[in-house]
C-alpha cells in the first residue's frame, strides 16, 4: 500500500532520534507553545469538561448510527449539486481522485493541509500519473520541498528549524535573488506566501480534507489558520474533498460543540482563524467558487473498527493534544513512529490501518502514564487501547523471543509466592552487596538498557513484601 | 457490489444493525429535525451592550482591529481613515451587497471603489458580515451573488462591516438564523467563520500574521 509505515523499525528510528540534538531542540518548543497555550485556553472556559462529555456522547451517538448519517450526508451533498464517491481503501481513493483530475484536464492541484491525503499517499500517486500536487500549508509546503512526511498532525514541520527552511527555499526558489535575507521566520513566510500565491491562481483542481461532514446540510468543514485551504477550494474550477467516514457529525450544533474543543486542545486558540463550510458547487449568480464539488468518502479499515475494542478511536478529532503531552513523542519526535499518525493516537490507529505485523512496536512505545487520555477532548481511553494491542501482539506471537521468555519467567515466579519472596530477597541482598558503599550500580547484566543512561539505585533494606509485613504487625 | 454498498454493509455488520431498523432511523430523523443544543458557554449570554463589548474585546485579542461607528453612513470615511493610517492607496474592492452599495461612497472623493470578485491584485477588500459571535470575536460571512468569497482571502487587508444588532452570544444563534434565512438543512455555498487575520506558527512555533489570507483584519461595528 502506498504510504505504508516504517513502524517495523521503531527501535532503530527512536535511537537515531535520541542522537539528533537539532531535532530534540525543535520539538522542545511544544511545551511553551502548544501545551501551555492549551492550559490557558481551558482555564478560561468553565464549561470545558462538560463540553468534553458532550463531544464524547455526540460522537458515540453518531458512530452507532454511522451508516444512516452517511446516507443523510450523501443525499444533502447531491441535493446541493455535488458528487459523492465511496472508496473502500487508499488505492480506490487515489484512483477516484486521479479520474476527477483527468476529467478536469488538471496539470497542477493545490492542496489544503490534510492528514487523510497523507494516509493514502495521494501526492506520490498523482505525481506518478502526471498531475503535480502542490502543498500550500506552510508546514506541509516545507516538508514537501524536503521530501519528508509530517512529523506532527497539526504542526507537520515541527522537527525542522528555520535555517533548514531557509536552505530549502534557496534550493527550490531558484528564480529569486540568491543574496536575499532569509534569516527570520517572517521573511520565510513572506517568500512562501508570494511563491504559493502564483500556484493558487494557476491550479486546475483544489483538494482539501475535512474536519467535519455535516449530515444536516451536506456541508464539508475545514478548520485552518493560514487561509490556504480556502484559497485551494475557492479558486480552482474543481474542489475535491477527501474525508474518512468517521468525520460525519449530525448537525451544526454538533459542529459547534466540537469546534469549542478542537482549537483549544490543538493550539490553545479559542477558535481557529478560518472555519469554512462548503456546500455544493457555486450557485447561479455566484461570482466565485468552484464549478464542480466532489466528496470522496474513505473507509480504509475504519468500518472494521466499529464494534471492537478500538471503536472509541473513531471519536478522534485529530487535535494532537495526546501527541503534545506524550513523554515518548516529546523525546523522539514524530518520524520515529514510521507512520503518518505519530504519538498515542497514531500508536492506536496505525495497527488498525496498516496491520499489527509491521507496527507491533508502537503499542510498547508508551509508559502508559495516562497523560494522553487526561487531555483527550473526546475522552478516548488511549492507554486501554494500547494495552489491547499489546495483548494482541502477544496472542499472535509477534512479541520478540526475549520478551516472551522474560514474561514466562515472570509468570513462573508470580504464581509461586514463596519462590517469589525468596528470589526477591536474594536479589535485594545481592544488589546491595554488588553496589557496596556507593549505593548504586553503574552496570548490570540484562539491565544494560537502564544502566547505559543512568545508575541503578541498589535496594536499601528488605523487599516490599517484607517491609509490608513489618508494618502490618504495628 | 459497489464500494458504497460494501462500506455501508460492513458498518451495519460491525454495529449488528440492519439498514431498515426503524428505531435507528427514527433516532437519526429526530436528531436532524430537532437539532438539539449541547453545552453552550455562559460567556456570551449577556445583554446587548455587554455582548458587543465582548465581541470587540475577543476580536482584538486575536489581533483584529476594531472601530465602533454610530451610523452606517460613517463607513466610507472610516474606510478612508483606515487606508490613510496604514499608508495604503485610496482604493478598495467590495461586493454588491445592498448594505454596502447603499453607502455614500461619493463623499470620499479620493476613494476608488471597484466591485466584484477579486482576482488577486487587490490590496484591500471590504465585506459585510451577516453576524458576529461574541464568544470568540468571530465574524460570519456568507457567499452569494453580491458577496464574493475571494474578497475574504485574497486582499492583504480585509475590512468587514458588522451590525451591532447581529452580534450574538454563541454560534447556535447563528445556525438558527441561517435556517430561518436559507431553509432548514440548507446553506449558502460558502459560510466563513473568521476569527482574526490569517496566521501561521509552522516555522519554529513562531506566531506570524498574514500567512495566505489577509495580513490585517479591520472590523467596523455599526450601531
Amino acid at each position: 500500500m502506498s504510504g505504508a509505515p516504517a513502524s517495523a523499525t521503531f527501535p532503530k528510528n527512536a535511537r537515531a532520534a535520541l542522537a539528533n540534538p537539532p531535532l530534540l531542540k525543535a520539538i522542545a518548543h511544544i511545551e511553551e507553545t502548544l501545551v501551555s497555550g492549551r492550559r490557558r485556553a481551558i482555564d478560561a472556559l468553565p464549561e470545558f469538561e462538560a463540553l468534553r462529555d458532550a463531544g464524547r456522547d455526540l460522537k458515540a451517538h453518531t458512530l452507532a448510527h454511522l451508516d444512516l448519517y452517511l446516507e443523510a450526508f450523501e443525499r444533502k451533498v447531491m441535493d446541493a449539486g455535488g458528487h459523492v464517491h465511496w472508496a473502500a481503501d487508499a488505492a480506490e481513493a487515489n484512483s477516484i481522485i486521479l479520474d476527477i483530475c483527468k476529467a478536469a484536464g488538471a496539470r497542477t492541484v493545490t492542496k489544503g493541509k490534510s492528514m487523510i491525503t497523507e494516509e493514502v499517499g495521494l501526492n506520490a500517486f498523482l505525481e506518478g500519473n502526471g498531475v503535480r500536487p502542490v502543498e500550500t500549508d506552510l508546514g506541509e509546503y516545507i516538508i514537501q520541498l524536503r521530501g519528508e512526511t509530517p512529523s506532527h498532525i497539526i504542526a507537520p514541520a515541527v522537527h525542522v528549524n528555520k535555517e533548514q527552511v531557509a536552505a530549502d527555499f534557496r534550493r527550490a526558489h531558484t528564480d529569486l535573488d540568491p543574496r536575499r535575507n532569509l534569516d527570520e521566520p517572517v521573511s520565510l513566510l513572506a517568500e512562501a506566501r508570494g511563491v504559493l500565491r502564483e500556484r493558487f491562481l494557476a491550479a486546475d483542481v483544489g483538494i482539501t480534507g475535512a474536519n467535519f461532514l455535516v449530515a444536516e446540510t451536506g456541508s464539508t468543514v475545514i478548520v485552518t489558520n493560514e487561509g490556504n485551504g480556502d484559497l485551494s477550494q475557492i479558486l480552482p474550477k474543481t474542489h475535491i474533498v477527501l474525508a474518512s467516514i468517521e468525520k460525519v457529525v449530525p448537525t451544526l450544533e454538533d459542529v459547534a460543540t466540537i469546534m469549542r474543543l478542537l482549537a483549544r486542545s490543538a493550539t490553545g486558540q479559542e477558535m481557529s482563524v478560518y472555519t469554512t463550510f462548503s456546500t455544493g458547487p457555486r450557485r447561479p449568480g455566484d461570482p466565485d467558487g468552484p464549478e464542480a464539488f466532489h466528496v470522496v468518502l474513505l473507509d480504509n479499515g475504519r468500518s472494521a473498527m466499529l464494534g471492537t475494542e478500538f471503536e472509541d478511536m473513531l471519536r478522534c478529532i485529530r487535535c494532537g493534544a495526546c501527541i503534545n503531552h506524550c513523554p515518548v513523542y516529546r523525546s523522539i519526535g514524530g518520524h520515529a513512529y514510521g507512520s503518518v499518525y505519530p504519538g498515542p493516537m497514531g500508536s492506536v490507529l496505525t495497527p488498525s490501518l496498516y496491520g499489527l505485523e509491521t507496527s507491533a512496536h508502537l503499542a510498547n512505545a508508551s509508559t502508559l502514564c495516562g497523560r494522553c487520555e487526561s487531555v483527550c477532548p473526546m475522552r478516548i481511553p488511549l492507554p486501554k487501547m494500547l494495552r489491547h494491542w499489546r495483548e494482541k501482539e502477544f496472542e499472535r506471537h509477534l512479541t520478540p523471543r526475549k520478551a516472551r521468555l522474560g514474561l514466562a519467567a515472570w509468570r513462573l515466579l508470580a504464581n509461586r509466592p514463596r519462590l517469589y519472596g525468596l528470589t526477591t530477597r536474594l536479589a535485594a541482598w545481592g544488589l546491595a552487596r554488588l553496589a557496596g558503599k556507593s549505593g548504586a550500580l553503574t552496570s548490570l547484566p540484562l539491565a544494560g538498557g537502564w544502566t547505559k543512561w543512568r545508575d541503578l539505585p541498589a535496594p536499601e533494606g528488605g523487599t516490599f513484601r517484607t517491609e509490608w509485613a513489618k508494618r502490618g504487625r504495628h | 457490489m459497489s464500494s458504497r454498498e460494501a462500506i455501508l454493509g460492513r458498518i451495519r455488520r460491525s454495529l449488528g444493525a440492519s439498514g431498515s431498523d426503524a428505531p435507528r432511523h427514527d433516532a437519526v430523523r429526530h436528531h436532524l429535525h430537532t437539532t438539539p443544543r449541547n453545552v453552550v458557554p455562559a460567556r456570551g449570554q449577556l445583554p446587548p451592550a455587554e455582548r458587543v463589548a465582548l465581541f470587540c474585546r475577543k476580536a482584538e485579542e486575536v489581533f483584529a482591529s476594531v472601530v465602533r461607528l454610530d451610523r452606517p453612513d460613517g463607513i466610507p470615511s472610516a474606510v478612508a481613515d483606515y487606508l490613510r493610517s496604514r499608508n495604503l492607496p485610496q482604493a478598495i474592492r467590495r461586493g454588491d451587497d445592498p448594505r454596502l452599495a447603499a453607502l455614500p461612497w461619493e463623499r470620499e472623493a479620493q476613494l476608488a471603489v471597484s466591485t466584484g470578485a477579486s482576482a488577486g491584485a487587490d490590496l484591500v477588500g471590504v465585506s459585510h458580515a451577516d453576524a458576529g459571535v461574541a464568544e470568540t470575536g468571530t465574524l460570519v460571512l456568507t457567499s452569494g451573488p453580491d458577496n464574493p468569497t475571494t474578497l475574504n482571502f485574497l486582499p492583504d487587508h480585509h475590512i468587514v462591516v458588522v451590525d451591532a444588532s447581529t452580534v450574538s452570544g454563541d454560534y447556535e444563534t447563528v445556525w438558527a438564523d441561517l435556517r430561518r434565512r436559507f431553509g432548514a438543512g440548507a446553506m449558502p455555498r460558502t459560510v466563513n467563520l473568521v476569527t482574526g487575520p490569517s496566521r501561521s506558527a509552522d516555522i519554529e512555533e513562531t506566531l506570524l500574521l498574514g500567512a495566505h489570507g489577509p495580513r490585517s483584519l479591520h472590523i467596523l461595528v455599526v450601531g
